[in-house]
């Protein structure tokens, strides 16, 4: 069986060292082995903001819906909502799903809606030439805040755990075995899956020595424990220089949106009759 | 001699007043009237004044009076703040044991108290009261509750029956037909046209006064084999139903000025994307959070020129309930064909206004099929036409590669920044934009009525067509009624306009946007009369208003 081209003809413009070549290329080998185990790519939907990390709609040849910034994620919602038997990816950056659109990534988790969305997150407004985002560290000195920000950034892990999310993970790009393993995982993973995925910004925030020396692979543990999951979580805040674990934090099945939408069938009724009984019921 | 009836029932909010007016107006639809009723309250829960005026005619009616002949008082403040609304005839059924009054007495309380029943069926007996009072026979008391009360109809007719027995028949209601119309407000009205039109998801976050329309589809989703969902804010409403859309589901979307105003950045997204999409906007008094449960046509031009870029859309303003049936379901197909976004722009009056429709003249389904995709490939979303339109394909067409996008884009949906491409797409959405216009030619996209003799004509559009025409009878004038905004039917105005020496906008805000909106199609208007105060225009406010400008 010949896998699909999963390449389209359009110019990739990602910075040399841009940690979302390593992204897209995990990407494309758990589609490629997807494909190859069976499922039909014609299934799979890629959603994305605007950033820098959006332009992989470009790039990778599935359906997409380009979307606007911070909107990935309703427009994936309402994808999954219309028809359960897509899988929808939601590609979204740290400034898009975090700062702008972050009530759709909290209410997402909330309805443990059954999509996969990837984070990003290279703490930097990268396509606006470098402003802070809702995960630089205090004191970031970006075009905006050439003195340093005044706030701290927040912790999108914690912020999942308490919103819902039943599949929460956090990745390094040069750690790509472990990417791949857990992309997977959360497309595989029936329900909402939320993977924060640090990845340097060559150009604005290159910060690869730091994450090298810092990150490590998370102990075993029983991932259905909300409050270890806390605990681990907690560990690094994004601002101070703790050590920084990788992989799946928390997971847990629970019913979904979508499944508890299907609960309620619809009655393919006969529209012609409804209607004519509805309006009759009014005379 | 023309058969009229004008009734107002009051009390306080929480009082089901809106559910009392309902029973009132089956009444007058059993005995063969047309009637319309008004729905008044303020913005809050428990406490206020609510009333809701009634009027019952033997020919097709949209508007309410001012005066009326029967006042239905379950308080006090019912009596004391529309004393302007008597004439010498008027009739007041009130609770005597809560109201002191001239006209007749029901002891609702005691009532109550008799039969045991709850104070919810109070409104059982005012109604029952006043059936007796008008002469209304009690088969079609008994046959009205039994088909309109959802539970305990009988002990709903006990109490009816205690007042009925108690008053005397004073202003006799007689009937006018055996017809029977369907009692329908405009936002069910729009939701039932959506559903003939093909819908298959609804999405909305409330706000009055639309939010009728969420609670009405809601209620019948399942019946109507439709997913309703209510999203965290309206701009997660108009990116999630762009994502149906996307997926193949016909998706609509309803919200007021203020949740559309978050709708902006999706609604361009909607044009540039090309994905249909269909808007249910109800105007309310302005601006800002303004006065939410009163009325006003003052985002006409937010509607028309919203979101940034320039891209085709479809706007039709229904004038009643009947028209807004009609139009929602144009609107759902007009969307999908051209893969644009369509607006049903309604006011309060015409969300909440209640309408008798004849379904004789309605057709019951149309859904037309979009031009879609042949399974040639490879498929590309935007490929070129001389319509503008691209075949359309959905996710999980075998081999097809559907990618959508907010980035100028070429035909296969890859951003690009390339001028010639960027002219190319963008003309061929303007394509589509002439191509609509074209295909609304056979549309009825200007109503007139009456006739031009006098050489003066009203120009309004949405829900004051009612008052307009009626008031445009009695003067011996014409009313031109654009139904259809965007694209302006302008030839058809013109048309119209034969015989017309001078028109006059009639319009709820306080700049004349539909005479701007002519200005702008080289039609100049001769004078406006413009209202904002909340409340709907009267016959008699408009009469009085028009004397001035026509003197």
């Amino acid at each position: 069986m010949t896998g699909r081209q999963l390449v389209t003809d359009a110019q990739n413009t990602w910075c040399p060292g841009c940690g979302n070549f390593t992204i897209q290329h995990t990407l494309k080998t758990v589609l490629s082995d997807l494909e190859s185990q069976g499922k039909s790519l014609d299934d799979v939907v890629l959603v994305s903001g605007i950033g820098c990390h959006a332009k992989i709609a470009d790039y990778v040849n599935i359906n997409s819906f380009y979307a606007i910034h911070g909107r990935a994620i309703p427009v994936a919602t309402g994808i999954k909502l219309a028809d359960k038997g897509l899988t929808v990816i939601c590609c979204v950056g740290d400034g898009d799903a975090y700062a702008e659109g972050l009530d759709h990534l909290i209410f997402a988790a909330k309805r443990n809606i059954d999509i996969t969305v990837l984070v990003h997150n290279n703490r930097v407004y990268g396509l606006t030439t470098g402003q802070y985002t809702p995960t630089s560290p205090l004191g970031f000195a970006g075009r905006s805040t050439p003195a340093g920000t005044l706030e701290y950034p927040i912790n999108p892990l914690e912020l999942m755990l308490a919103s819902g999310a039943t599949y929460v993970a956090r990745c390094y790009t040069k750690k790509m075995d472990q990417l791949k393993q857990v992309i997977r995982g959360g497309i595989d993973h029936h329900g909402f899956a939320c993977i924060d995925i640090l990845q340097i910004c060559a150009t604005f925030f290159p910060m690869t020595d730091y994450y090298n020396v810092h990150t490590y692979e998370l102990p075993v543990y029983d991932r259905t424990d909300l409050s270890v999951a806390c605990e681990k979580a907690r560990e690094w805040d994004y601002n101070q220089k703790n050590p920084i674990g990788l992989g799946v934090f928390y997971q847990r099945s629970f019913p979904t949106f979508d499944d508890r939408m299907a609960l309620q069938p619809l009655q393919k009724a006969d529209r012609e009759l409804v209607i004519e009984e509805f309006l009759k019921s009014r005379q | 001699m023309t058969q009229e009836v004008s009734i107002l029932v009051g009390g306080k909010a929480g009082d089901g007043i809106n559910s009392a007016g309902a029973m009132v107006t089956q009444l007058l639809n059993h005995l063969g009237y047309h009637t319309y009723m008004y729905f008044d309250y303020p913005s809050l829960i428990r406490g206020g004044h609510n009333f809701v005026i009634i009027r019952g005619t033997d020919h097709p009616v949209g508007v309410h009076y001012d005066h009326v002949d029967y006042i239905l008082a379950l308080s006090q403040e019912t009596v004391v703040r529309h004393s302007s609304r008597i004439k010498d005839t008027t009739e007041t059924i009130y609770n005597s044991d809560l109201v002191r009054s001239s006209g007749q007495g029901v002891p609702i309380q005691s009532i109550l108290h008799d039969e045991n029943a709850p104070a919810i069926m109070g409104n059982s007996a005012i109604i029952g009261g006043f059936a007796k009072s008008a002469g209304i026979d009690w088969k079609t008391v008994s046959e009205v509750f039994s088909a309109h009360i959802p539970k305990g109809v009988d002990a709903n007719l006990r109490v009816a029956r205690r007042a009925y027995d108690q008053l005397t028949t004073v202003r006799p209601v007689q009937p006018v037909g055996n017809q029977r119309f369907s009692l329908l407000t405009g936002n069910e009205a729009i939701g039932l046209g959506l559903v003939a039109g093909g819908l298959s998801a609804f999405i909305s976050y409330p706000m009055t006064p639309s939010s009728g329309l969420l609670h009405f589809l809601a209620e019948h989703a399942q019946q109507f084999d439709i997913t309703v969902v209510h999203p965290e804010n309206e701009i997660a409403v108009i990116l999630m139903a762009l994502g149906f859309s996307y997926a193949g589901k016909r998706a609509a979307v309803g919200t007021s000025g203020g949740g559309f105003c978050l709708m902006t950045e999706g609604l361009s997204l909607s044009g540039m994307a090309e994905i249909p999409l269909v808007l249910v906007v109800s105007q309310r008094t302005g601006p800002s959070t303004g006065v939410p449960t009163y009325t006003a046509q003052s985002d006409l031009h937010f509607i028309l020129n919203a979101g940034q870029g320039e891209f085709p859309r479809f706007v039709v303003a229904p004038g009643d309930a009947g028209e807004a049936y009609i139009w929602s379901a144009h609107a759902m197909n007009i969307a999908t064909k051209f893969q644009v976004p369509a607006f049903i722009l309604s006011d309060k009056t015409l969300s909440e206004g209640t309408y008798s429709i004849e379904t004789s003249h309605l057709p019951k389904v149309w859904v037309d099929e979009p031009v879609n995709w042949d399974g040639t490939l490879p498929y590309r979303r935007y490929a070129d036409s001389p319509s503008g339109i691209s075949p359309l394909a959905i996710p999980g067409s075998k081999g097809a590669v559907v990618k959508v996008n907010s980035y100028s884009h070429d035909e296969s949906g890859i951003t690009t920044e390339e001028a010639a491409l960027v002219v190319q797409m963008t003309e061929k959405r303007m394509r589509k934009a002439a191509r609509l216009s074209t295909e609304m030619e056979d549309f009825d996209t200007v109503s007139t009525h009456g006739s031009p003799r006098s050489g003066t004509a009203i120009a309004c559009w949405g829900s004051t067509k009612g008052v307009c025409c009626e008031v445009a009878d009695e003067l011996g004038l014409m009313t031109i009624q654009p139904r259809v905004l965007s694209p302006f039917p302008v030839a058809r105005f013109r048309n119209a306009m034969e015989g017309v020496s001078r028109l006059i906008a009639v319009e709820e805000n306080a700049t004349g946007q539909l005479a701007a909106l002519l200005r702008l199609n080289n039609i100049l208007v001769d004078a406006m009369v413009l209202h904002y105060d909340g409340r709907p225009l009267t016959p008699d406010t408009l009469r009085s208003r028009l004397k001035e400008v026509i003197a």
